[in-house]
């Protein structure tokens, strides 16, 4: 006997899911392609000559340099104040029972279904209102709402599945808060953290819509590609920074999925 | 809960015996100091408790749950309580390697918890909770998840791990079986009041309640105008199924209403039209079946009165 799973499906729909694939992954191919083009003004297909002189130019434009520098700092900082709110909020939800609680959860989550454009605005609105000038830190508080959802998403997953006698049981072997927090709830809730963390990151790294609305005269490395694209100068520049920043944010999403997917294993070993 | 008033003696082995939600289980977590009292009093070695956290406590607790970490192997699952206190690598690991000889389970030190058996679990939550050398052990239903035969050994592994430690064993169980069977004293709850407390033949033979009557063995309850009929008081009665026999002549005339033979003895079910009682009989005598008329009696001082009609 054979498991339905070996049974292959018809060459019809095998052709169609290839087409669905490449259908999504040709245009990234296309970008890392342009970006080893010798044409500079429009995109022409083929293109006409390859040189790799562009890497060498990119390296050498300091204002990509800045944009790089500024989204690395608001990625990594939003990232930090989503790791902390978003564990307690997490842990806080997870672990009692209080009026409200499933409001706070639902709260928490807004922000990420809310369409960016409406945060952006409203954040916006609400920085011009209390006179809050704008700089790099009305860009992380903006990239801070939708950070924690992710790192509260994955940590509360967690914490639902680890036993709350864990605790109880640290504390009644001689642990007191702090000694449990370190040698308990962090091991046990580490890699959802992790996981959450680079996708707050991730997510961070490329935003454009809610950044446009928090920034004042700044340019995170998104909005610099924006910006780049309107106005041509030695386009294939544009299309080396989006080669590197494909690299940079696929590595952390790839880790964060084989991360979340051991901890199933780990987590469920409780009970 | 309220109306909790218990003394556990040193080294005793103490269950609390009680329906679910009677109030045992928070009884055994106000001794361990997961919650705190809203009011009244413990005290543990004549040290006031309460606000003193679970970690400043000399007790220790086995979960239902078992609570073993994940993240852990066995062996450092065992010498958490040592890792906390700074005892040494070596030392730790010799130490929790003698409490896991202790429960039966060397050698299985390098296995995750989430690989062993449940039985295997019990053992190792129980050698992690001895190895802090506590004074009191807690345990809350430490045998709720095991099956029938593993169950009955590890409550002999149990009562003798007891007397080879010498320190005190407080016990939660729903299962009055386990709780006569392994207990110095019991202490039974309802509805998050101690009932009764005393040793398992005091329960079980003079049970002052109709629910303790009940809870404990399945006892014949009989009502004041029966007992009055036959001892002259006026009380609420209990009489042991056990206690009834078959005789040929005197006593009371009764009808057989179901019969269902267990092994070494059979259980019936009698009529005898004021009251119906149940009577446990052993096997070895003729059995009467449904529908026959025999005659019971019992010994006067079989029947137990009782000062509460509850």
């Amino acid at each position: 006997m054979r498991s339905d799973g070996n049974i292959g499906a018809p060459i019809g729909l095998k052709i169609a899911a290839g087409a669905g694939l490449l259908f999504l992954h040709l245009p990234i191919l296309l970008i890392f392609v342009y970006a080893f083009t010798t044409e500079e003004r429009s995109y022409q297909w083929p293109p006409p000559g390859l040189t790799t002189k562009w890497l060498a130019v990119t390296w050498n434009r300091p204002d990509i340099w800045e944009a790089l520098s500024l989204s690395l700092k608001v990625a990594t900082v939003s990232t930090a104040i989503a790791l902390v709110l978003g564990t307690l909020c997490a842990a806080a939800v997870s672990r009692t029972r209080f009026f409200g609680r499933e409001t706070i959860s639902l709260m928490v989550i807004l922000p990420i279904a809310l369409p960016g454009i409406v945060t952006g605005i409203a954040l916006r609105s609400a920085f011009n209102l209390s006179d809050i000038p704008f700089s790099t830190w009305t860009i992380i508080l903006g990239h801070a709402t939708f950070c924690v959802v992710v790192v509260y998403n994955n940590a509360v997953a967690r914490f639902r599945r680890t036993s709350a006698s864990l605790v109880e049981a640290s504390m009644d072997l001689g642990a007191d808060g702090f000694q449990t927090l370190r040698y308990v709830i962090m091991p046990n809730i580490a890699t959802a953290l992790l996981a959450g963390g680079m996708l707050a990151f991730a997510l961070s790294f490329d935003e454009v819509i809610v950044t446009t609305f928090t920034a004042g005269q700044q340019q995170t490395l998104p909005i610099w590609m924006l910006e780049e694209l309107v106005r041509p100068r030695q386009r294939p520049v544009t299309n080396v920074v989006a080669m590197v920043v494909v690299l940079v944010t696929f590595l952390p999403i790839l880790g964060a999925f084989y991360l979340t997917r051991d901890g199933d294993q780990i987590a469920g070993g409780g009970k | 809960m309220d109306e909790v008033d218990l003394e556990v003696f040193e080294g005793e082995f103490f269950a609390m015996l009680g329906p679910s939600g009677s109030g045992k289980t928070t009884c055994l977590r106000l001794v361990a100091g997961f919650e705190q009292p809203t009011s009244g009093h413990i005290e543990i070695f004549g040290q006031t408790a309460e606000g003193v956290p679970p970690f400043r406590r000399n007790v220790n607790t086995v979960f239902q749950d078992y609570a073993l970490f994940p993240h852990l192997n066995v062996i450092d699952n065992v010498a958490y309580g040592l890792m906390i206190r700074g005892a040494g690598k070596a030392e730790r690991y010799r130490t929790a390697a003698e409490a896991l000889e202790l429960v039966a389970l060397p050698g299985l030190g390098k296995r995750r918890a989430g690989e062993l058996s449940g039985g295997q679990r019990q053992r190792v939550a129980l050698a992690r909770a001895l190895v802090n050398k506590p004074r009191v052990l807690l345990l809350d239903e430490p045998l709720g998840a095991l099956d029938l035969k593993l169950r009955e050994q590890m409550q002999e592994e149990l009562k003798n791990l007891h007397r080879q430690l010498g320190i005190t064993f407080i016990f939660v169980t729903h299962d009055q079986n386990e709780a006569l069977s392994m207990a110095d004293r019991v202490a039974l709850f309802n509805q998050g009041k101690v009932v009764q407390v005393g040793t398992p033949q005091e329960i079980y033979r003079c049970p002052n309640s109709r629910f303790v009557a009940d809870f404990v063995g399945s006892s014949n309850l009989l009502p004041p105008e029966f007992v009055a009929g036959i001892s002259g008081q006026n009380k609420w009665a209990s009489l042991r199924p056990e206690a009834i026999r078959l005789t040929s002549a005197g006593g009371h005339e009764a009808s057989v209403v179901a019969c269902s033979y267990l092994g070494g003895t059979t259980r019936l079910a009698l009529d005898l039209g004021s009251l119906r009682l149940h009577a446990l009989l052993p096997s070895v005598a003729t059995i009467p079946q449904p529908g026959q008329r025999v005659r019971i009696d019992w010994n006067p001082d079989d029947v137990h009165l009782m000062e509460d009609g509850i």
